[in-house]
């Protein structure tokens, strides 16, 4: 015979246990699991680029390819190093043999296709280098014309690409203006730099930054106002690449030229 | 070596990581998209316009769309790095994104010229069933295209003289909500480039239209050359066994059809053809006068390194050389032919000119990329990007098309409104 009592105990429990399987049914909302662990307004991570430190060694981009594990041998790469060369007469030659893995090796400018140029040392007006990664934009174009929605952005500002989604389609590689992404020679599926989210969610820089011997690259949460990298975006002359497209890249570099592409 | 790494030859300045992402199969998707959709919208002339002279091509049209659309997602498959998960466009459609439009606008349109089909040939299936359920012992064959057309009949045998009228005006109704779907499922087509806003090339609101325009145009073409074929075939056929084949028309008389029928067809062609051209040149002129930063590299693609590609093969021997073929005095069969080949291979160079033109300078707009079509295939990724993939993607529909016309006849079959 069952009492008042037990008819109320059995419900109660009867209903917990039904919850389980309910709760399992909820549709899950990355963007609020994400926001439950990391404080959406806490961390925006931005990237400063100091391109009067740098020399073209390409320690990071040495470095990059062995963190995450982009083959070696392959010619794509996450991050690489752009070097520009102006001539007295206005003429502009630039190039990224192999994204500069080796650093500039010669002074000749590789023209593709094997042909090299050689520029005279009296004939030059100027000459730079200009290291380029991933610019994690604020509105990220990748991110929009995914079909399957494998590229996405965290609340940190980071765009991820998730491997075990992604069909390969490449729309994402046509739609960066900035020509980060590649297919990954090994798991063919669009790849690019993530500024080491798995270091950086753990308190590390990114490879890159703890490689580069000059300091030319820096890492930062432009959320917090005494980080360093903050007070430089903040307080001094910063310039971002191609602006005309409305991506909001979160790249800044110091000692940006016209020439830069 | 990476994706795009073989038929990729950069030139001067580019990016590390810039291939040709985009090969042949990406061509050839929008090529038969617009096939599809052009061919559809040739078959609805005549079931919504009334273009009476048009009933001889209106149902064959129908039928090869239908065969078309089963090819159309096949280059998408074959250029995909995980093909085995493009299903995950329709299961988990990312609508930010113009690609995952594409399960609901491809389904739509299926529905609509199946179901289209199905009340064109509803009185052919029901006709051909009854028969067979009385007939006595039936053979394995018979057997099977009774189950067959049993099935297709969709349990409705309700053949009178009513619901045949009925029929018509569903026809009718989907005939003409098919037209701006099929326009919607090639202009979106067209959406997938032109809304990329890294690419110089591409990125315009005129390519939707544009491809909308030169869609017709192919589609238009390929059903004209097909539709000749067949005739040609069938007037073969009748000068040889007039005894076996019957219900064939003499020769003469196939011949005086279908020369009406092209020559009114070629007439929607051309006006097709001719919107597609203005369009393409307004696009050009604007892109010069406007001359905005990515003018110069463009200028230098368009008048130099693609130069043949363009005013060559597209524009002289695909849209000009057939415009005077099709206006000249003493219209003929043969210059047909001639005439609907060149619009194909003019529309195909248009589809090349503008995915692997528009990949042909690299975004620092310093430097270039020129494509090698992979021809002999030493792997199967150089295979399905290469000849090959593309050659079989033309053929499948043409292999489709006749399987299909075993239970759609597009001609034997008599009149039934
Ligand atoms: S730089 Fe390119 S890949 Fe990176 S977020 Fe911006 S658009 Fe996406
Ligand atoms: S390649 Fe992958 S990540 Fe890029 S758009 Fe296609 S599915 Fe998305």
């Amino acid at each position: 015979m069952i009492t008042r009592r037990d008819l109320l105990k059995y419900t109660i429990k009867g209903i917990a246990g039904l919850a389980v399987p309910i709760a399992a049914l909820e549709i899950v909302n990355p963007n609020k699991i994400f926001a439950g662990k990391n404080d959406k307004s806490k961390t925006r991570w931005v990237f400063l680029v100091d391109t009067y430190k740098c020399v073209g060694c390409g320690f990071c981009v040495k470095a990059c390819k062995n963190e995450n594990e982009i083959p070696y041998d392959a010619n794509v790469t996450r991050t690489w190093v752009e070097r520009y060369v102006v001539t007295k007469d206005g003429e502009l030659f630039a190039d990224t043999p192999k994204g500069a893995r080796d650093g500039f090796t010669t002074s000749k400018i590789d023209l593709g296709a094997g042909k090299y140029q050689d520029i005279k040392k009296e004939e030059i007006s100027k000459a730079f280098f200009v290291p380029k990664l991933c610019n994690q934009c604020e509105n990220p174009p990748c991110v929009q014309v995914c079909p399957v929605g494998a590229t996405y952005q965290v609340p940190d500002g980071v765009v991820l690409v998730d491997r075990k989604t992604c069909i390969g389609c490449g729309y994402c590689i046509m739609a960066c203006p900035y020509g980060v992404r590649f297919f990954h020679p090994v798991h063919h599926t669009a790849e690019k730099c993530n500024f080491c989210y798995h270091r950086i969610t753990k308190g590390m820089k990114t490879a890159c930054v703890e490689a580069c011997p000059f300091g030319a690259r820096q890492i930062g949460n432009i959320k917090d106002p005494d980080d360093p990298v903050t007070k430089i975006i903040k307080t001094e002359r910063v310039g971002i690449l191609k602006e005309e497209f409305g991506t909001k890249p979160q790249v800044y570099y110091i000692g940006l030229d016209k020439e830069v592409r | 070596m990476v994706h795009g790494e073989v038929w990729t030859i950069k030139e001067l300045f580019t990016y590390p990581n810039e291939y040709i992402y985009w090969s042949i199969q990406i061509v050839m998707y929008p090529f038969m998209t617009g096939l599809v959709a052009g061919a559809f919208v040739l078959s609805s002339l005549y079931h919504v316009f009334g273009v009476k002279q048009l009933k001889g091509m209106a149902r064959f049209a129908l039928v090869f769309s239908f065969a078309l659309l089963f090819a159309a997602p096949m280059p998408i498959v074959l250029h995909l790095q995980h093909p085995f998960r493009g299903i995950n466009i329709f299961m988990t459609p990312h609508f930010t994104s113009a690609i995952a439009a594409f399960g609901i606008v491809f389904s739509t349109y299926g529905a609509i010229v199946a179901s289209e089909l199905w009340f064109i040939y509803r009185k052919h299936f029901v006709e051909i069933a009854l028969p067979l359920k009385t007939k006595q012992d039936k053979t394995l064959f018979e057997w099977f295209k009774y189950l067959v057309f049993c099935a297709l009949t969709l349990g409705v045998y309700d053949i009178s003289e009513e619901s045949l009228k009925r029929d018509e005006k569903a026809i009718k109704i989907l005939a003409g909500l098919g037209i701006p779907v099929a326009c919607f499922l090639h202009g979106y087509a067209g959406f997938i480039f032109g809304s990329v806003k890294a690419n110089a090339l591409w990125m315009t609101p005129l390519m939707p239209v544009i491809f909308i325009m030169s869609a017709v145009v192919s589609g238009i073409a390929l059903c004209m050359l097909t539709y000749i074929v067949v005739m040609e075939i069938r007037k073969f056929l009748a000068s040889r066994k007039k005894t076996v084949y019957t219900h064939l028309q003499t020769r003469e008389e196939i011949g005086g059809v279908e020369i009406n029928v092209i020559r009114m067809t070629a007439k929607y062609l051309l006006l097709f053809l001719i919107f597609a051209i203005s369009l393409e040149l307004l696009d050009l002129i604007f892109r010069g006068y406007t001359a905005v930063k990515s003018w110069d590299v463009l200028r230098s693609v368009i008048y130099g390194k693609d130069f043949t590609n363009i005013f060559i093969l597209q524009y002289a021997i695909g849209n000009l050389i057939p415009f005077i073929l099709f206006l000249m005095p003493g219209f003929t069969i043969r210059r047909a032919v001639v005439g609907v080949i060149l619009v194909l291979f003019g529309v195909f160079m248009m589809r090349w000119n503008v995915v692997i033109g528009g990949q042909a300078f690299s975004l620092t707009f310093l430097g270039y990329m020129h494509y090698h079509l992979p021809i002999i295939p030493h792997n199967w990724e150089t295979f399905k990007e290469g000849l090959g993939g593309a050659l079989s993607i033309f053929i499948m529909p043409f292999v489709l098309f006749w399987i299909f016309s075993k239970i759609f006849p597009v001609f034997d079959y008599k009149e039934s409104h």
